[in-house]
């Protein structure tokens, strides 16, 4: 049985705002056949576990991956859907892996937020009794929390418009991202207000796209690559669903998730440690609030280590040098395009983006409104 | 890549209609006849934690404990966060602009997301005292608040 899970294959669509050339499993499959070519497997016969993460709403479909087993390898095969962020996929797959059942698993996950209304399958994560009623949706669930962060610490919309700026300017280095370009504080500042605190710009983009990853067993992954990116650690936790439940600037969930993924690594100072982060910022103040539930910074420090330039591809900690979520990735895929972008930063990948000598990251992915399920992955090479 | 095709490509339209009803179960039955009849809000206290949930529940989040009892919770309150929502959609029970607030009523622990109203947009404070303007014809759901205003 094996100690280690490997990272021995990575691949992306390209992020678009709208694919109308390609349904979800043609999509999905982009990334599928990019990485068997990268990692030179095939299917069925090398891959022994297929997992798929999407959410059913979006796709249009109940249990949406029994659509889309022929294009994943899963056809009288085994395969699975993870209904939360691809972190938690990277999780269970892992966990198949290191129970000894499986040797090499095939992670993909894939989105079209262009085919619906975001708000509207949103609204349907609040809870039918209490809140759903009130017309609730991740966005203005997210201007409260927006607001409650920003008052608990003082801090102001420029401090969240810095990360938009610096994100979407990585975004210009990244190909597979669509929401780039030279954009200022001002210009984020002036966009239309949505949900106040948050203005257009603040917000991730529509996006349809997938990503696929390879995960092996040590002695496998030895076999199929020479540059293994290794899974080492990996936790998650769950907080309350309700609005009105948690301190909505308090981040518990990610701080347990985080000290599982440290302490699993044997990380005992992620501040020293960690070259690298890519976390979930739907919308731009959640990249500050999630840098701090990742023990990245103390709490309510996060906007002055971006204003530093700390943060930036050249910086100390660079977070988000692919441009992150603001450069249009979907839901559901977010994480799993955190763990895909680390991993190229960790082979030294990642062309103009890259960050130099990086050899721990750790990626950040959740579900919910307000990040309510938290998953962290650490990689090293 | 998404750009040239040989075909024109082709759109099912999907639209799904679905009524839902669901059984408020043994807290939120007690919570939304109090609150259509007694114009009362009800929350759940558990006595190991010494807390009072609103929403009522009947497990408490914290200690598994199951929770039997309930108790008049508000119906002041005072806001913890605010929104003002500039887009429209159908799922909003009320046009835009509009104030959504987590409103921690006196005597719970967990605060309530709803409307705030009857307040220039301007003058909404985090620690603002409010109360409930409840709805005349009550149907039991949680629009029998119409919405929260200051003191």
């Amino acid at each position: 049985m094996t100690e280690r899970v490997a990272i021995v294959g990575v691949a992306q669509t390209r992020f678009a705002p709208k694919r109308v050339d390609v349904n979800y499993g043609e999509m999905a499959y982009e990334a599928i056949s990019q990485v068997l070519r990268d990692t030179g497997l095939t299917l069925p016969g090398d891959v022994d576990n297929a997992i798929s993460c999407s959410h059913d709403i979006w796709d249009g479909q109940t249990i949406s991956n029994i659509g889309i087993t022929d294009v994943i390898g899963g056809h009288l095969r085994s395969e699975e859907k993870m209904a939360l962020d691809g972190t938690t996929a990277v999780y269970y797959g892992m966990v198949g892996i290191l129970s000894g059942e499986y040797n090499c698993t095939l992670i993909m996950a894939h989105t079209k937020m262009s085919q619906t209304n975001r708000n509207i399958v949103n609204n349907v994560a609040f809870d039918p009794i209490y809140t759903r009623m009130l017309g609730f949706d991740y966005t203005s669930a997210a201007a409260l929390q927006a607001r409650r962060y920003l008052y608990k610490y003082g801090l102001t919309r420029e401090d969240t418009a810095r990360v938009v700026v610096k994100n979407l300017a990585n975004a210009r280095h990244n190909p597979s991202a669509h929401q780039v370009g030279v954009v200022t504080i001002e210009d984020v500042l002036s966009s239309p207000a949505v949900a106040t605190p948050i203005h257009r710009l603040d917000i991730a983009p529509d996006t349809d796209g997938a990503v696929a990853i390879i995960i092996a067993s040590e002695e496998r992954a030895r076999q199929i690559t020479d540059k293994p990116v290794w899974v080492l650690g990996i936790g998650s936790c769950y907080d309350a669903h309700y609005l009105g439940d948690r301190d909505l600037a308090n981040t518990f969930a990610l701080e347990k998730a985080a000290g599982r993924a440290y302490a699993m690594a044997g990380i005992k100072n992620p501040r020293r440690a960690v070259d690298l982060a890519e976390v979930g910022e739907e919308f731009s103040y959640q990249e500050l609030l999630w840098m701090e539930g990742l023990g990245l910074c103390e709490r309510g420090e996060a906007a002055k280590v971006v204003a530093s330039g700390a943060t930036a591809i050249g910086g100390k900690l660079p977070v988000n040098a692919s441009g992150g979520l603001l450069s249009g990735v979907p839901i559901n895929v977010a994480g799993l395009n955190r763990v895909a972008e680390a991993v190229l930063q960790l082979r030294g990948e990642a062309g103009e983006r890259q960050v130099r000598g990086a050899k721990i990251a750790v990626a950040q992915g959740h579900s919910g409104f307000c990040g309510q399920h938290q998953c962290v992955v650490v990689l090293g090479n | 890549m998404e750009t040239k095709t040989e075909y024109q490509p082709f759109e099912v339209d999907q639209h799904l209609t679905a009524r839902g009803n669901y059984w408020a179960g043994k807290a939120g039955s007690r919570f939304f006849v109090s609150i259509r009849d007694k114009k009362k809000l009800l929350g759940s206290p558990c006595k190991t934690c010494n807390k009072v949930f609103w929403p009522p529940r009947s497990i408490c989040t914290f200690c598994f404990g199951e929770l039997k009892e309930m108790v008049e919770i508000g119906p002041l309150g005072t806001v913890e966060t605010f929104t003002v929502v500039a887009y429209a959609e159908p799922i909003h029970p009320r046009p835009a602009p509009f104030i959504y607030a987590v409103i921690r009523l006196d005597g719970a622990d967990t605060g309530m997301a709803h409307f705030l109203d009857e307040v220039e947009i301007d003058q909404v404070r985090i620690g603002m005292r409010v109360k409930p303007v409840f709805a005349t014809e009550r149907k039991g759901n949680i629009l029998d608040i119409r919405y929260f205003k200051p003191l």
